[in-house]
């Protein structure tokens, strides 16, 4: 603790914490090459997360924020995955359109060549 | 009026007031996530819907200058947590150099994203009357597109005219794409720019020696905006330039 408070981060782990977000990168750039089929999106959102996640408790100090201050960024997140979730779980449980049948709307109702 | 850190009468100590900045600072930043979000929740549904076109829009991306964004923004990302903590530690001399490195990799950010917007418009990948996402394929020349890449492409476009019924439907399906792409990095950009104009302050505000271990307040809350857009490009990369990676 600084003597106003606030919680000082060292330069070496602000550099540790660069060097991972640095593999980070290259680390999903090269699991987007390999085919993993529906995995490759869960794979890249988990790799971003992960970044994000030492962004936010080190460069953000998220990790010596007081409780309250947690509280309002998980509230933040708490609130994307409701949206994301709910709106996603329709989407992606809807029976597959008949062949020849498309679920979406019409191509001329969107687009006009 | 120059604020000092001298405690406001509201607060008990100075800690608690400069919670309260912070905690104020985190209510805005989630109320953008949340803003963030909706886009992304748009980004979603349509990539659910039309996988193909949005590999295929993925993949007319570069790569090369999408991944040298991203470690540019993070390297910013790291010389805006340095510029912290020389204001914390006092380390007056040290806050400007720290924040001028921040804003010059800010706009090697924004000046590689012109080149890219540029090769779009060049590509006709613009959404509107000129959109074809073909383009490429048929004109390799003005793409610099030869040998295997130009193969590549030929093949996905092929393919990805049959599984979308019809290369108007690919070409409104992919229109999507290029509509979110535009419109999130756009809008990644635009929260740059405010970014850098809100740098630019703080770096003449910190030659004055106006920041130290006593009063750095808008370095740390200007740092946490500038983290937030950072986080955000971190999903927008492998969202928008590593969909289908593995056909290319």
């Amino acid at each position: 603790m600084s003597e106003n408070g606030h919680h000082v981060v060292s330069p070496k782990l602000y550099a540790a914490i660069l060097a991972a977000l640095l593999a980070g990168t290259w680390i999903t750039v090269q699991a987007a090459k390999i085919d993993l089929g529906r995995w490759n999106i869960v794979l890249a959102l988990l790799i971003a997360t992960i970044k994000m996640t030492l962004v936010i408790l080190f460069f953000m100090h998220g990790k010596y924020s007081p409780k309250r201050t947690q509280l309002v960024i998980i509230s933040g997140f708490f609130w994307l995955a409701i949206m994301l979730g709910l709106t996603m779980t329709d989407y992606s449980t809807r029976p597959a359109p008949e062949p020849g049948r498309s679920a979406n709307p019409p191509v001329s109702a969107i687009y006009r060549a | 009026m120059h604020r000092t850190g001298e405690l406001y009468g509201q607060y008990k100590t100075l800690e608690q007031q400069k919670e309260t900045a912070s905690l104020g600072m985190w209510i805005f930043l989630v109320q953008e996530i949340l803003f963030f979000g909706g886009i992304f929740l748009a980004y979603s549904i349509n990539r659910h819907l039309y996988p193909t076109a949005f590999g295929i829009g993925g993949n007319m991306l570069s790569l090369p200058l999408g991944f040298a964004n991203t470690v540019v923004l993070i390297a910013s990302s790291f010389t805006m947590a340095m510029s912290v903590w020389s204001a914390q530690t006092s380390k007056k001399q040290l806050v400007p150099i720290f924040l001028i490195l921040t804003l010059i990799l800010g706009c090697v950010f924004l000046g590689v994203k012109v080149k890219e917007y540029k090769d779009k418009f060049d590509h006709h990948l613009i959404p509107g009357h000129g959109f074809d996402i073909t383009y490429c394929s048929k004109n390799p020349a003005a793409c610099h597109l030869e040998g295997k890449d130009l193969a590549d492409e030929l093949k996905e476009i092929k393919e990805g005219v049959e599984v979308e019924g019809g290369e108007t439907a690919l070409n409104a399906h992919a229109q999507l794409y290029f509509s979110l792409y535009f419109g999130m990095t756009g809008l990644h950009a635009l929260h740059m720019v405010v970014g850098a104009g809100l740098l630019l302050w703080l770096i003449l505000e910190a030659r004055k020696g106006r920041f130290d271990a006593n009063y750095n307040t808008p370095v740390e809350n200007i740092g946490l905006y500038w983290h937030f857009v950072d986080i955000v490009w971190i999903f927008l990369f492998p969202l928008l330039y590593l969909i289908n990676r593995h056909l290319a």
